[in-house]
């Protein structure tokens, strides 16, 4: 009805702006693309510790960004900062071209979903979200029309009466997004905003997130420790670790290219071999894994450090020698440690002859493979050369 | 509440049962038979006797006895409350003073409360203590001490002259200023802790979340700390205005002898007229005026704070 309406509208509004279909989506790539938010140099301390450290970043108009790392990474510190509750001691952020030193928290034209959503609990669900327009001075009949279109995006019709505390946490989740974004902000910013949901309606919430985010084509920046959350959401992926950037990445590249030990470490498992650039530039010798066959030529000169990386999915497991391809380097005999269940997964932790500690996921795609490999079987261990990542720190 | 109460003391133990009924029993023992003894004494008549009123329960007399205690019992105490303007006059007065001094407390007590607030915490333990540090020293000694204080050629009126703010030095004893200064000096910490506690408690979150919808500094205050803290202006306010209309020593040793507050007139009745049964319907009416008050305060606060 008329609310239903509205909501459309708000939505449309929205997608007056340029807005991407997400195939194909990559301004980051695009040289004359001019960045929505550009932080430069940016330095924060605490003391003696240093939060945020000569961290330079671009956020382009529609971007899901995630801001990934640790905790105590400086990740809601940079958020903050960005919100303005924190001064930077040093570097700028800019908004459209615009410095944002001077400018107050609440002159800002970002707005922050915070993570314990900090509703005010003396308002109800409706004077949450009217808080902000009633600050800019919008008329009372366009308030109530605009709280009504928010109410609808966030699925919370009827609500508008309720306090806080009577609302269940996903809906006081819904009431702290739809607040955040009444004011239709330039850029959103997201303080680990599923942290407080339980797994299911965390996964349910994430693509609402993202389906929320597409329509009205708004730049969202979140904050998360759930690095299954980053993958899951956002189109680029910053991780962040001790206050510097690692990489910044579309989560796939994070995944499938990471660009450091720490990196391919952080996100998801990874087996690690220490080793040689071997003479012919594609391959690697002297890991405890024996000589490794890697997919294309190392960028390192012949006897420079390098590290391969096998995530565990891309290693095969079989109980006779693998059939002779060439690939005969990247197999090596090892007895099973542990298995894991997971149902969709078994985690196998198994020992190399020469004592390594190799983990390895097989997807339980048949019922009858459950009995094939046990506890303390040998078995043979090998993986493509193409699934061999290659790090040089 | 009560229902819900009583509903669960199925499940619970007879130790668990007996914990929730012992402040009951407690209030009925030092709260309710009271009540009901002096509301009693308010019904009966003067006597040269003791107890100096009567009738008194004959037990001995059995059902007669009875019959008589009852058939003795009267309202002309409260008849006699109504004829008397010192006594009304003495309500309006207490009220009076009660309701401007709570005002004052919270008036000097909430910036006091709020900036303890906005210190480090090692900061706020040390002021809390100072707040309640006078409470080392007994009540009367520094009500002496603020007669002192206050006197024709006392410290304050020394100060006023030496600094030529006044040039002649003026009597502040046995005004209603210096039950004030009483007042607000004695129930400052009354106020300030429950303002304290609340105002502790308020999530610095809230602020940062107003401030980011574009809420200054100023308007941050009246939006979310003023209302958010309305639990502890209700609390400190009953605590400080309730204990003032009953207030005795205060106006007695500070204040004129023109109109008393209530618990002097209260005084005087027992103490000087020996007539226990008005001093009692004194008190009755008290106790129901403030019962009627602190309702109609806390049903509206109670709205306020739920309205949006």
């Amino acid at each position: 009805m008329h609310a239903g309406d509205s909501g459309s509208e708000f939505v449309k509004r929205g997608a007056e702006r340029p807005t991407f279909g997400k195939r194909g989506f990559a301004p980051w790539t695009d040289r004359t693309a001019q960045p929505l938010l550009r932080i430069q140099a940016l330095r924060k301390r605490f003391g003696g510790f240093t939060a945020v450290d000569q961290l330079s970043l671009d956020v382009y108009q529609g971007e899901f960004f995630a801001l990934l790392g640790p905790s105590g990474c400086g990740k809601t510190t940079l958020l903050r900062m960005i919100a303005g509750f924190e001064r930077p001691d040093s570097g700028r952020i800019l908004l459209d071209g615009v410095d944002l030193a001077p400018v107050p928290p609440h002159r800002r034209p970002v707005n922050m979903m915070f993570q314990n959503y900090a509703l005010f609990p003396h308002l109800n669900v409706e004077a949450n979200i009217a808080f902000g327009l009633k600050q800019e001075g919008m008329p009372k009949a366009r308030i109530a029309e605009r709280v009504a279109d928010m109410l609808a995006l966030v699925k919370l019709e009827g609500l508008g009466r309720r306090k806080p505390h009577e609302l269940s946490g996903g809906q006081r989740q819904r009431v702290a997004l739809a607040r955040s974004l009444a004011k239709r902000p330039r850029v959103l910013l997201l303080d680990e905003p599923m942290a407080a949901l339980d797994k299911k309606l965390r996964g349910e919430t994430q693509f609402e997130l993202m389906e929320l985010q597409r329509q009205l084509g708004l730049t969202f920046i979140i904050v998360t420790h759930d690095q299954s959350e980053a993958m899951t959401v956002a189109d680029r992926i910053a991780v962040m670790d001790r206050g510097r950037l690692m990489q910044v990445a579309p989560p796939k590249d994070i995944y499938e290219r990471p660009n450091s030990c720490w990196v391919a470490d952080f996100i998801g498992e990874v087996n690690l071999f220490e080793g040689r650039v071997g003479a012919d530039a594609d391959s690697v010798e002297g890991t405890a894994f024996g000589r490794l066959r890697v997919g294309r030529k190392i960028d390192v000169e012949p006897q420079g450090r390098v590290w391969v990386a096998v995530r565990p999915e891309k290693m095969r497991i079989t109980p006779a020698a693998p059939e002779r391809q060439a690939s005969v380097e990247n197999c090596a005999t090892a007895t099973v440690v542990d298995i894991g269940y997971l149902g969709d997964l078994s985690i196998y932790r198994l020992r190399t002859e020469a004592g390594v500690e190799i983990r390895a996921a097989i997807a339980n795609t048949g019922r009858s493979a459950d009995q094939a490999i046990g506890w303390d079987d040998r078995v043979w261990l090998s993986f493509a050369p193409e699934a061999a990542i290659v790090l040089t720190r | 509440m009560f229902k819900s109460l009583m509903k669960s003391k199925k499940n619970h133990s007879f130790w668990q049962s007996l914990v929730i009924r012992l402040p009951f029993g407690w209030l009925l023992a030092f709260f309710l038979v009271p009540f009901l003894i002096v509301l009693k004494i308010s019904l009966s008549q003067t006597a040269i006797a003791q107890p100096p009123y009567a009738p008194t329960f004959d037990l001995a007399a059995g059902w007669r006895g009875v019959q008589t205690f009852f058939a003795g019992l009267s309202l002309d105490n409260y008849r006699f409350l109504g004829t008397d303007p010192l006594y009304i006059l003495s309500y309006m007065k207490s009220l009076q003073i009660a309701a401007f001094s709570t005002l004052l407390l919270l008036i000097i007590g909430y910036p006091i409360a709020y900036a303890i607030t906005r210190l480090p915490r090692r900061a706020q333990a040390i002021l809390v203590v100072l707040v309640i540090l006078p409470f080392w020293t007994s009540f009367l000694i520094r009500i002496y001490a603020w007669m002192n204080i206050l006197q024709h050629d006392g410290p304050l009126n020394q100060l006023l002259l030496a600094l030529h703010i006044v040039r002649e030095p003026p009597s502040w004893l046995s005004t209603d200023t210096a039950v004030y200064i009483g007042i607000v000096y004695s129930y400052l910490p009354f106020m300030v802790l429950p303002l304290y506690a609340t105002l502790e408690k308020l999530d610095e979150q809230l602020l940062e979340a107003a401030a980011d919808l574009g809420c200054p500094r100023w308007k941050r205050f009246w939006l979310v700390t003023l209302p958010l803290s309305a639990p502890g202006v209700v609390a400190g306010a009953l605590l400080c205005f309730i204990p003032i209309v009953g207030e005795f020593v205060i106006p007695d040793l500070l204040g004129g002898s023109r109109t008393s507050m209530i618990g002097q007139t209260i005084w005087m009745e027992f103490f000087a007229n020996k007539d226990w049964p008005t001093a009692a319907a004194v008190a009755v009416v008290l106790v129901c005026l403030l019962v009627t008050a602190i309702v109609i305060f806390q049903n509206h606060a109670m709205r306020g704070s739920e309205r949006d």
